[in-house]
């Protein structure tokens, strides 16, 4: 790819002003983002910094109180989510988005197969024949190092790290373009989270994904994102490049995120 | 030719801006900077004030001057890592000069890809990732095929004589020569037309110091313009074209 294809392009998603009260207390005001394909955008801070409410927000699942999000369909027309009727905003988000969730359990269907939670997305994109959707479903495992012999077993046999590698399957299946995560390594063993982080790592750079990823763990941000955005009391306080950001924070805030991590 | 300086994503500049002369890669005006520690009182921490110098292709120009003088500040702000309180820093690319000090985040990610690189002085390490693609990974972000660019970094870790059977793993358990030998490799690999060099040399001994020298003169003899920070006198006197004494550029304590 070119610079210049890289740069022409136009943003995938865009919020304006965007802004949400929980009836007087504020969960995050006035955001304003860009992101384009191929992009990874951390959004880190701490808890109640409204960093949750913002992936909230920009993934259609709360209505802002402000502001807009707009995003390119696969048409490639610009689109007020606001706009979109019920079944296009469901369609939108089982096709062109993922979401992996910091608890695997509210991103997978725990009483259905390794396979099935595979295979139903795809069946919710048209996908009709039975041995084509479980060759696909074995591929995607063995992406997220699963072996083939546990397509059967349903998720709850599964360990927390397994778990989420099987979310991520279940979300990359579509090939979206756009992915959010909310802390998607909270919770794991520190091996568990290596593991599973080279893996997002790796198949974010391998399918040019666009990812808008919230995470406390500035090691994460470091490791997987271009740009950063801190959010603190509801408010975006600093952004940029990712390591400019870490190795030359500028706001008092940025500076004790960044001096209260043992190595970042 | 000259290049047509322009900035895509800054706000419009009131003062009219100097063309880079053909073979001029790097040209860094009045550069400025100093760091507030917020969680130290707001302690003002100057690093340099006025710096100024060129970086011409097929040259080598040191950073001189004591340690603290603001040498590998000053590198990471060419680099983008760190931010610049006033000044510019010119870096021509194919259609005009861009100035780094207000590039966005985006168009610097670029430049980083295509026109400038780096050898940090030490080796950031990626989990599981092996030291083969570790030094790849430039390339192949170029669009070399994966094949050719593994195939160049095992070249590259076998003249800086790390040893094969480290090729394969990732180099968080290597030592410190060896890191360096990784990064300095992982920098030489891409065809930026300007480097960044923080003392590439300071973890290695003598027979691979002497193979960093030679990629430096390669590199020069293909074009390339250099920026560096070498620690000791003996590879500087080697590779350098010019010395630019940094403590002349040192921020006044405040």
């Amino acid at each position: 790819m070119t610079g210049n294809a890289l740069l022409n392009d136009a943003p995938l998603l865009r919020a304006e002003g965007l802004t949400r009260y929980y009836g007087r207390r504020l969960g995050c005001r006035d955001v304003n983002l860009e992101i384009h394909p191929g992009e990874v955008l951390a959004i880190v801070g701490e808890s109640g910094s409204g960093k949750s409410t913002l992936l909230g927000l920009l993934s259609t699942e709360l209505e802002p109180s402000a502001g807009k999000v707009s995003y390119r369909m696969r048409d490639g027309e610009m689109r007020d989510l606001a706009g979109l009727s019920e079944g296009e905003r469901r369609l939108l988000l089982r096709t062109d988005w993922g979401f992996v969730r910091q608890h695997a359990e509210q991103g997978l269907r725990m009483a259905v197969s390794a396979g099935g939670n595979v295979g139903e997305r795809l069946m919710a994109v048209g996908w009709r024949n039975y041995a084509g959707i479980r060759d696909e479903a074995i591929d995607w495992l063995g992406r997220v190092e699963i072996q083939p012999d546990r397509i059967d077993d349903d998720p709850r046999t599964f360990s927390g790290g397994m778990r989420q590698r099987l979310q991520i399957a279940r979300n990359l299946v579509t090939q979206p373009r756009l992915v959010f995560m909310d802390e998607p390594t909270g919770g794991l063993d520190v091996s568990v989270q290596a593991r599973l982080l080279d893996l997002i790592r790796s198949l974010v750079a391998d399918l040019g994904l666009a990812v808008i990823i919230v995470t406390h763990d500035l090691a994460v941000a470091r490791l997987l994102s271009h740009r950063i955005m801190v959010m603190k009391e509801g408010l975006v306080i600093e952004q940029g490049l990712t390591d400019q950001v870490l190795d030359d924070p500028r706001e008092a805030y940025t500076q004790l995120l960044v001096s209260s991590v043992l190595a970042a | 030719m000259t290049a047509h300086l322009h900035t895509p994503d800054a706000p419009p500049r009131a003062v009219p801006v100097p063309l880079l002369p053909t073979g001029t890669l790097l040209r860094v005006e009045g550069l400025a900077k100093e760091f507030t520690l917020h969680l130290r009182g707001g302690t003002r921490l100057p690093v340099v004030d006025g710096a100024a110098f060129e970086v011409q292709a097929g040259t080598c120009v040191a950073l001189g001057g004591p340690s603290g003088a603001g040498k590998s500040s000053i590198l990471k702000m060419v680099y983008g890592n760190y931010r610049t309180d006033s000044g510019a820093i010119w870096l021509a690319d194919d259609d005009g000069a861009v100035d780094v000090a207000h590039a966005a985040p985006r168009r610097m990610l670029d430049l980083r890809r295509r026109r400038i690189g780096y050898v940090s002085q030490f080796l950031r390490v990626i989990p599981r990732v092996s030291a083969l693609d570790v030094v790849a990974e430039p390339l192949a972000a170029e669009g070399v095929p994966a094949d050719t660019a593994r195939a160049r970094a095992q070249e590259l870790l076998a003249r800086l004589n790390l040893p094969e059977r480290l090729w394969g793993l990732p180099p968080a358990t290597f030592s410190g020569g060896e890191q360096q030998r990784v990064n300095v490799a992982r920098g030489f690999i891409a065809s930026q037309p300007l480097l960044l060099l923080d003392e590439p040399t300071a973890s290695l001994d003598v027979v691979n110091r002497a193979v960093v020298i030679d990629l430096i003169r390669e590199k020069k003899a293909q074009g390339t313009g250099l920026l560096g920070i070498f620690h000791d006198a003996d590879t500087r006197d080697a590779v350098a074209d010019v010395v630019v004494d940094v403590s002349s550029f040192a921020g006044r304590p405040q």
